[in-house]
């Protein structure tokens, strides 16, 4: 996958944090997925749909979602309530669209209505075509990965040397 | 001031009614999609409102263009969105948008654009005549 289309992802996930949350998130070294185990118990997902298209997915341990909840929702929420899924959604539905408004060429595509899953070892099913990115990150809540898989219209700009996307300092 | 916040999300509804109530605002309702604000904002007759691109049954865009034909031309809309890219941005104008916020905001930015769209719309307001 053209690092281009992962990179303002990354960005997103940290203007997020540090917008709503005040919270530095440091990136890891991303990785392919090769199996379908969700990487954590609550999974946000949201579709992309037009010349990019795939999905996103902000996956965290049961523990670190109940802190960043409880700091962005302004209150505790119990995990698995109406609430606490809104909430995750929400997180995840402005990581995706910040990332989209950076896609290189002024990419167009458009987000889904989020989904939220919760539950140890769910299993989330993508398309066997589309290769699935993994970034883990570190926050002052916990641990949480972000999956990226997405697939680019053939017309669309493609960055012309691919070069692995580094660790945060 | 009357002001309706319509989201989807009741998560992003609390945000912004947290940073209102901080500035003053009581006096305020929520809608969770379009249609919802459709019949509300008819009942409640918003004075500002804060409104979601996003949102399933009616999306905020469409809401806008229909406010604005049937119920009112001039009461200042917000539009508080994930959506960020210039060519959203105009398209949200050109439906009768005054003001835009992307997602994600801080209480600041969502405070500072609420005075900015009320002092122009009471700059655009007729001065009243003496009897």
């Amino acid at each position: 996958m053209d690092p281009a289309y992962i990179k303002p992802f990354i960005a997103s996930i940290q203007n997020v944090f540090a917008t709503m949350l005040q919270m530095p998130v440091t990136t890891g070294e991303p990785r392919l997925k090769t199996d379908r185990g969700a990487e954590n118990d609550i999974s946000g997902i949201i579709g992309l749909s037009g010349a990019v298209r795939g999905s996103v997915v902000l996956s965290f341990p049961t523990q670190t979602a109940e802190r960043v909840v409880a700091i962005f929702a302004g209150q505790s929420l119990q995990v698995g309530t109406a609430d606490f899924a809104d909430a995750v959604g929400e997180l995840v539905n402005m990581i995706s669209g910040g990332a989209k408004a950076l896609f290189p060429g002024n990419a167009k595509a458009s987000i889904s209505c989020p989904s939220v899953v919760i539950g140890q070892n769910h299993t989330l099913a993508r398309q066997s075509d589309i290769p699935c990115i993994v970034i883990p990150c570190t926050t002052d809540c916990g641990p949480l990965t972000i999956e990226i898989a997405l697939k680019v219209g053939e017309d669309q700009p493609v960055a012309k040397a691919a070069v692995p996307a580094r660790a945060n300092a | 001031m009357r002001i309706l916040l319509v989201d989807d999300s009741k998560t992003m509804r609390n945000i912004q009614k947290a940073v209102l109530t901080q500035l003053g605002h009581t006096d305020l309702q929520e809608a969770c999609d379009g249609q919802d604000a459709l019949s509300k904002a008819v009942a409640f007759k918003p004075e500002l409102m804060l409104v979601d691109w996003n949102m399933p049954v009616m999306d905020g865009l469409t809401f806008v263009k229909t406010y604005r034909a049937q119920v009112s031309k001039t009461t200042p809309i917000i539009m508080v969105t994930t959506e960020a890219e210039k060519s959203r941005v105009i398209e949200a104008i050109k439906a009768g948008v005054n003001n835009y916020v992307v997602k994600p905001f801080t209480p600041d930015m969502l405070s500072q654009r609420i005075s900015e769209t009320m002092a122009k719309f009471a700059a655009s307001q007729p001065a009243p005549t003496s009897a």
